[in-house]
């Protein structure tokens, strides 16, 4: 009974993990599909439409726009959510464990309702230029990530070592500099791609801030997909995936996606 | 960086200043911009006298093609929620009992697909499950069906997309839980006599139980506002909340109309965080 259980809990498993990797391996079968309809690449392989992605339309603008944005909003999120978490973790903050879930909540919003949301907001006071209501939104979209990992980070730092640099010699922004920071770059790290990922990829809410020249890489794909699929976009995804790929594996090494998943971070 | 200057412990005013930016964040450009669209969802349809009103909820609750949308959406919830549970929470097990490489290896293949995006998938999904996708390619040749099954823009289709786009939501937090869980627990059950049966409902299932209220409470939470599997699985054909509140504001320009769907949606979204986070507290307690 015991080793069927084992044995049946393994079966999901393996099972959760092909089901899981399927749509992956697919996309990047399809991407050296000979033909134009994404037959397998069965007796012969082309590269031709990884040559093609360049010359999609529209493309470029999209690329450049969403790393600005996810940049961008990363790197403000960061700022912002660490230093809220400081005061959350360590400070005398009226209301901290309110504040720590109201920070967290947008992610189970739906993000469809903070699109029309921000929409209403943005057009009520006036606010349409298309870029910084992009900037803006992606803010409340990051936040949660970064201010969840590095509220959890700070939780598991020990604050002594900072009284232990101080104690050694260090002035208050050394021992920040040298001591905490080090300590905490892999929550920083884990925050920044979780972050970045939720914000180049978003869709929901982006859908109602672009305009005709100011359209993300997410919006642009789906746009694709909808007029005219071919195994150009096979390529494109593939290529999405590469680099995520190489953030997870990074990652991996640097912080160990078991502490990833089991912080649930 | 003032995140840590002497007296942060001490001085509730460093306190506010830190917190301060993401606050900020917080109010203008989410509590605010939530609590406008309540008050558009409230605006009377043109052509009736100003003030609020309860048109919008009365025809989007009332018409039978806009309820439909609505239980489109919860049945698409409740459905992906199940199987991600049924799949997932014996899965974790395994994960969190697998050593070094091979946990490593599965975990991959959760984050590999988790951080992939969500359009990528389901354009995977409509390849897949084309007539002449790979699936049926697969039934023909082993002679299991004699014709092409048609999956695409099927139910089907949109819950085999769903159920893989969120199955990683759900195995995530079961196995934080499962992983920590001492094996010698059970161990002990079956020492102390109790059937491997009794002993998996009468201790690990109530121990397991917060990954469990987590997992569901994540995964019925983003399912009921799917919009992107929807709109590439089955289209047209299965109006739900989220495509409703899209059509609003993006075709008809009916903002009212929308803002009310958008306020329902978010209504079961957090229906479903609060109850599940009290049947949480509720089974520590």
């Amino acid at each position: 009974m015991r080793t069927a259980a084992l044995a049946f809990s393994w079966a999901m498993a393996i099972l959760a993990c092909l089901f899981l990797l399927a749509p992956l391996l697919v996309i990047a079968a399809a991407s050296l599909s000979p033909t134009p309809v994404f037959d397998l690449p069965v007796g012969g392989a082309s590269w031709r439409w990884y040559g093609r992605i360049a010359s999609l339309e529209g493309f470029w603008p999209a690329l450049w726009l969403s790393v600005q944005i996810a940049l961008l909003s990363t790197a403000l999120s960061l700022v912002a959510g660490t230093m809220a978490a400081a005061a959350i973790v360590r400070g005398r903050l009226p209301g901290a464990e309110a504040f720590a879930a109201a920070l967290v909540s947008p992610l189970m919003m739906p993000g469809l309702v903070l699109g029309i949301a921000m929409l209403q907001y943005f057009r009520g006071i006036g606010f349409t230029a298309s870029w910084p209501a992009l900037l803006l939104a992606h803010l409340v979209i990051t936040l949660p990530y970064v201010a969840r990992t590095m509220i959890a980070g700070m939780s598991r730092f020990d604050f002594t070592l900072i009284e232990a640099a101080l104690t050694l010699g260090c002035t208050w922004p050394q021992s920040v500099l040298r001591v905490m920071i080090p300590a905490l770059a892999p929550s920083f790290l884990v925050a920044g791609l979780f972050s970045f990922l939720a914000s180049f990829d978003n869709y929901p809410v982006s859908i109602f801030l672009t305009d005709v020249r100011t359209k993300t890489l997410p919006i642009k794909m789906l746009q694709y997909i909808e007029e005219a699929p071919d195994p150009t976009l096979a390529a494109l995804s593939t290529l999405i995936l590469l680099g995520t790929l190489v953030l997870l594996v990074i990652a991996d090494r640097a912080v160990g996606l078991s502490r990833m998943a089991g912080t649930g971070e | 960086m003032i995140a840590l200057l002497p007296p942060i412990d001490r001085d509730r005013r460093v306190a506010l200043l830190l917190s301060g930016p993401a606050g900020l964040i917080l109010l203008a450009l989410f509590a605010l911009p939530l609590g406008l669209l309540f008050a558009v969802s409230l605006q009377a349809p043109p052509g009736t006298p100003p003030g609020p009103s309860l048109a919008a909820y009365e025809r989007l609750l009332t018409t039978p093609h806009h309820l439909g949308a609505v239980w489109n959406s919860v049945k698409l919830s409740l459905a992906v929620t199940v199987l991600t549970l049924l799949v997932g929470y014996p899965a974790s097990f395994a994960i969190a009992r697998a050593k070094g490489r091979w946990r490593s290896l599965m975990l991959g293949c959760l984050f590999l697909p988790l951080s992939a995006s969500v359009i990528v998938k389901a354009f995977a999904w409509t390849i897949l499950l084309r007539s002449s996708g790979i699936v049926n390619t697969v039934l023909l040749g082993l002679g299991i069906v004699d014709a092409p099954v048609r999956m695409i823009f099927t139910e089907t289709a949109l819950i085999v997309g769903a159920v893989n786009v969120f199955l990683p939501f759900m195995i995530l937090p079961v196995y934080a839980v499962v992983a920590q869980l001492d094996p010698r627990l059970s161990e002990a059950a079956a020492t102390l006599g109790a059937n491997p049966a009794a002993g998996f409902l009468k201790v690990t299932l109530p121990v397991t139980m917060p990954g469990i209220v987590a997992g569901v409470a994540l995964v019925s939470a983003l399912s009921v506002s799917a919009y992107v599997v929807p709109t590439l699985l089955i289209g047209e054909r299965y109006p739900t909340l989220a495509s409703t509140i899209a059509k609003a504001y993006l075709l008809t320009r009916e903002p009212a109309f929308g803002a009310a769907a958008g306020v329902v949606l978010l209504v079961i979204a957090v229906a479903i965080v609060v109850l599940s986070s009290r049947l949480a507290r509720e089974g520590r307690a």
